[in-house]
């Protein structure tokens, strides 16, 4: 029973690292081709509405409820011991490090990550992308590299509108419902926040937003077979960007705030 | 004599154990149409994609218009890419774009004509395979087969290639709407002076656009001569594939890859 075990393993530690390589030499030939000319300049404000405009809602909707539930949940702990005070400090710090960014993040992942995986994936299964090649248009330049700018540079706008809304949501908890002063939550909002607190989300924003459009253009590149294949291009990029965002929060948390 | 337009010598390609290419030597002399004929699976699809660039070879040579282009880099496979047209199976139409965005996509994204101009081009376009200017502002989705294909075709001459490719042009066509489409790419490819390939496997279409006919099975060449002249070749495999015939010495094979 141990060699099919091992064998298993082996395979799957190799199709692993199989796709490390592929998914690294496909985002180093983005890049490349993001950053030489020709820019399809058109494309980018498409993907940039598509990723950020059309998002506006679903982000907005999980910011508010976030930093109401944030609000309510904090005062519930806090109450304990009379340290209400730091509920807008709480409420504005997760959101802008943390849940901003992520939650932001595995929004988009699922409506714009899929989204791009099943259009470029369709477009490979019924050889537009070949046709692309034959009318001499790099698919890279024309598919890829705008969609990854457009990631990279939308995301950050979107987080910081979450972070807005996402306070809004928890200062209207906070005035109504717990009856803070107004003012008074506002200064605690503003007083104790830092720019570092701001910064490192939207880093992680834009590294959020390569993340998910990379992954979307990836397994749509890469699917085949039909149907089914672009099915299972949508569900991978949805769940790799996903786990990707996540593993990334943590790195890039360490890197900013770890002493 | 001229040197041909397209030359392959000695070209394989595999995938992974699967020995598709076997070692295809063809030559195309300008201005000819060659038509591929062959079952399903015999490597049709993958010899175009080769002489297009889509693919590599594992080996051999691919020259046009004696250029050796199996090593190309990126920009020069994109100069090679201004020579050819394609036509795809399916269409391959950008269903995002409108019929006429589609047509104009060539001379705009890559040849940088402005688009006003670029939109006469296309209607002409579309006018020479028997579109209306009214199909032009049309999606590709709300075309019927018959349409995307013609559309597909305006595509492919609109940058007037000196070679183009037909990949299966009346499969999924109603035998009628097939022959229009034949009569579309003889016109389309005499009037360009251009030089053609088409893999297919119906044998109306094969007389009527090819003037030259090569038969590919086990992903050799196994026969090539001049139309008039398949039907008496002699050829077993041949006979057996122009008449349509389940018994002989093709066996079909089921699985795919």
């Amino acid at each position: 029973m141990t060699i099919p075990f091992v064998t298993q393993l082996g395979r799957l530690t190799l199709a692993l690292l199989a796709t490390i390589g592929a998914v690294t030499s496909f985002a180093g030939r983005a890049i490349r081709h993001g950053v030489q000319p020709p820019y399809y300049r058109q494309q980018i404000l498409r993907q940039m509405l598509e990723i950020g405009y059309y998002s506006l809602p679903v982000v907005g909707l999980t910011a508010i409820f976030t930093g109401m539930v944030l609000a309510l949940q904090s005062y519930t702990g806090f109450a304990r011991f009379s340290a209400e005070s730091a509920i807008p400090n709480v409420v504005v710090v997760s959101l802008t490090r943390e849940l901003g960014p992520v939650l932001a993040g595995l929004m988009v992942a699922g409506r714009v990550g899929a989204a791009m995986a099943a259009e470029i994936g369709t477009m490979r299964v019924t050889e537009q992308i070949d046709a692309l090649t034959t009318l001499s248009t790099d698919p890279f330049k024309y598919l890829v590299a705008p969609r990854l700018i457009a990631g990279i540079l939308t995301l950050p706008v979107l987080v910081l509108i979450a972070d807005i809304i996402g306070v809004l949501g928890g200062f209207l908890v906070g005035v109504y419902k717990l009856d803070f002063n107004d003012a008074t939550y506002l200064r605690n909002t503003v007083d104790f926040l830092q720019f570092q607190d701001v910064f490192s989300g939207l880093v992680k924003a834009a590294v959020f937003g390569f993340l998910i459009t990379l992954m979307g253009c990836y397994h749509g590149y890469t699917s085949k077979g039909g149907a089914q294949g672009v099915g299972a291009a949508t569900t991978n990029a949805v769940v790799s960007a996903s786990i990707l965002i996540l593993t990334f929060n943590y790195f890039i948390t360490e890197a900013f705030f770890a002493r | 004599m001229d040197a041909p337009k397209i030359s392959l010598r000695g070209v394989t390609r595999a995938f992974g154990a699967k020995q598709v290419l076997r070692g295809i030597d063809l030559d195309v002399a300008a201005g000819e149409s060659l038509v591929v004929i062959g079952g399903s699976g015999t490597g049709k699809s993958v010899l175009l994609k080769c002489i297009l660039g889509l693919m590599r070879p594992n080996s051999g040579s691919i020259k046009i218009d004696g250029q050796e282009t199996t090593g190309l880099s990126v920009s020069g496979r994109a100069e090679v890419m201004h020579k050819f047209g394609m036509l795809f199976q399916g269409g391959a139409l950008f269903d995002s774009l409108r019929v006429w965005q589609n047509v104009a996509f060539g001379p705009i994204q890559s040849d940088g004509m402005a688009t006003a101009k670029a939109r006469e081009l296309a209607l002409a376009k579309l006018a020479s395979v028997g579109l209306g200017p009214e199909i032009g502002d049309l999606f590709p989705s709300e075309l019927s087969g018959g349409m995307q294909k013609r559309v597909a075709l305006a595509r492919a001459i609109a940058r007037e290639p000196e070679i183009i490719f037909f990949d299966e042009p009346t499969t999924g066509l109603d035998p009628i709407m097939a022959d229009v489409i034949n009569e579309l790419i003889v016109k389309c490819v005499s009037e360009l002076g251009a030089t053609a390939v088409s893999i297919t496997h119906d044998m109306a279409s094969a007389r009527k656009i090819g003037h030259r006919i090569a038969m590919l099975h086990e992903g050799k060449l196994i026969w090539e001569g001049p139309v008039a002249t398949i039907d008496d070749c002699g050829n077993a495999y041949v006979d057996q594939f122009i008449h349509g015939r389940a018994e002989g010495p093709i066996q079909m094979q089921v699985r795919r890859q």
